[in-house]
């Protein structure tokens, strides 16, 4: 099976000492959505730095749909674009010319490359703005530049490093349909975000990676299963004065109106709202207590550097 | 399926980049060198020249033009790659480069390109200049003046790649053009001739390779120079591989742009 990532035993010292990458190995398949995560420091840069050759890695494989990196590595990127983490585009060229630039750096002449440079533009509402000066966009349409350069040369596999970090709810929503989307058409994404509701809201796959280990490598599915413990919020109708005692549902009153209860995985909720029925409490709405991931993510986290 | 990755396109994007960017800002890049050569031709040529009299047999005005080409030549294409690779890593636009499927050949010639572009341009601009304040002049040699002023373009276009590489600030990159290039460009022959100099300091002058670049471009202008060209020309050559040997090696290995 040819994958659309692979990582052999890649590690990475920096000079100074730093060792980033300790040996990670990776697969992602063709056409997956995989998380990377980790702590700030973990080597998710590292490891995307490697990837893009914008790092000297210190030994280890990297093949892109089966082309190692060190034989072929013009062909390889062909199939590779990436997002970075910080602006890298020139804040005195405009829009258009940025990206039909883009294009060419990968061999796409101009005739050909401004179809796709208007369907792109377009596609992430940077069309009014292409006769702008890049300095002039706001953050969030900086970002989008970043994703439409990327995406010029129609790249197999794209890597997006926190592409949506410091963007307002409205656009990183809007970016979500967009790499859905593209997802959907075929485009293998691997994603790194501090932002755990997005990945478990996109993701299929995930990697957890701290200090330079990978700690986790599995299915979302798979990995929120490991969870023994749920907590639920709920939004009561009539306040209550102290949390009511269930059996088997350990429950708090974080105010008058909110309970929230831990739910055991093996449990059903439905034995909960027998109970909440027969005390004649209310519900007016319910929620996840916190993101699940989250939570493991810590947990991960935590004991590996224990 | 092998992808139809054309790295001529690339070639010709990074290069029509490059030229993009300083013609963006003619009134920074291509004017100063104007206004400034236009009073060294009022103040040198047309007021103190006729009491300097001739030089080498040559009207003062006649003898600095080639001079002052070549100095024009030189600092631009140098300041032109410098600036312009600095830039680009200033900014981490070079990552643009690095990601794609560029050879590190082909971004190291499309900035050389840039900088040969600027520094033809300007040698023109020059020359055109020269001729409202000493319109008889002829070129003698135009064969030779094309070659060197190309070499010498090249030469120097590498000299700021390799400046730029290297450099961490702003400061870094004008340390070299302002304390080294200058002086030497200014020793090395642009208003006189070495002949009438001491003998000591003849000797001297003869170590500063600005010397070969200027008088074998004076050759290709006037038919008159201080030096022996095939040597000068041979060094120009050997310099260029040398250099260009260095910018790829450093490419290669990522000095300054990857960590």
């Amino acid at each position: 099976m040819t994958y659309a990532l692979e990582i052999s035993d890649l590690k990475k010292t920096y000079p100074g000492g730093t060792e980033a990458l300790k040996g990670i190995s990776l697969k992602v398949k063709e056409g997956d959505f995989y998380a990377l995560l980790g702590p700030n420091g973990a080597g998710k840069s590292s490891t995307i730095g490697i990837i893009g050759s914008l790092v000297t890695k210190t030994s280890g494989m990297v093949k892109i749909f089966g082309i190692d990196v060190d034989k072929d590595m013009a062909e390889a990127k062909t199939m590779l674009g990436v997002v970075s983490q910080e602006i890298n585009f020139s804040q005195f060229e405009k829009v258009m010319d940025i990206v039909v630039t883009q294009a060419g750096f990968y061999g796409i002449p101009k005739s050909e490359a401004m179809p796709k440079v208007e369907n792109i533009l377009k596609r992430l509402s940077l069309w009014d703005k292409r006769n702008n000066q890049a300095r002039t966009l706001s953050g969030g349409y900086k970002r989008r530049l970043m994703i439409a350069k990327a995406l010029v040369h129609n790249p197999k596999l794209l890597i997006l490093d926190e592409p949506t970090a410091g963007v307002d709810i409205e656009l990183r929503r809007e970016m979500w349909t967009f790499l859905k989307e593209i997802n959907k058409n075929g485009t293998t994404i691997i994603l790194t975000t501090h932002y755990l509701e997005e990945a478990e809201q996109l993701c299929r796959n995930i990697g957890i990676i701290d200090q330079g280990t990978m700690v986790a490598d599995t299915s979302m599915k798979d990995l929120l299963g490991t969870l023994n413990v749920q907590g639920f919020v709920f939004d009561l109708i009539e306040p209550l004065e102290e949390a009511p005692l269930i059996e088997g549902f350990p429950l708090k009153l974080e105010d008058s109106l909110t309970l929230v209860a831990a739910v055991n995985k093996d449990r059903s909720i439905n034995a909960l709202f027998s109970e909440f029925s027969k005390l004649n409490i209310k519900i007016k709405s319910m929620r996840n207590e916190s993101n699940r991931l989250e939570e493991l993510f810590i947990e991960m986290v935590n004991s590996n550097e224990k | 399926m092998k992808s139809n990755y054309k790295v001529s396109v690339s070639l010709w994007t990074l290069t029509v980049k490059e030229i993009r960017r300083f013609l963006r800002i003619w009134v920074q890049t291509l004017v100063p060198p104007a206004v400034t050569m236009s009073l060294y031709f009022v103040i040198f040529g047309s007021l103190i020249g006729p009491r300097i009299g001739s030089m080498d047999g040559f009207d003062y005005i006649q003898y600095m033009i080639p001079g002052l080409i070549m100095l024009s030549v030189i600092t631009n294409s140098y300041n032109n790659v410098v600036s312009s690779f600095y830039s680009v890593k200033f900014q981490k636009s070079i990552e643009e480069l690095l990601i794609s499927p560029m050879p590190n050949w082909a971004i190291l010639l499309g900035f050389v390109l840039g900088g040969v572009a600027r520094g033809v341009l300007i040698g023109f601009i020059v020359f055109g200049v020269s001729l409202i304040f000493y319109p008889e002049f002829t070129v003698a040699n135009p064969l030779l003046t094309i070659t060197v002023l190309l070499l010498t373009a090249i030469l120097f276009s590498l000299m700021g790649f390799i400046n730029a590489v290297f450099a961490d600030s702003f400061d870094d990159i004008s340390i070299i053009p302002t304390f080294i290039l200058t002086p030497l460009i200014y020793l090395g022959g642009v208003f006189y001739s070495i002949n009438i100099l001491p003998d000591i300091w003849r000797s001297i002058s003869m170590a500063n390779p600005m010397l070969y670049v200027v008088n074998t471009f004076r050759e290709g202008m006037l038919g008159a120079s201080d030096v022996s060209i095939s040597f000068s020309l041979g060094m120009i050559c050997a310099f260029i591989a040398i250099l260009t040997g260095a910018c790829l090696y450093f490419l290669k290995k990522g000095t300054g742009i990857r960590q």
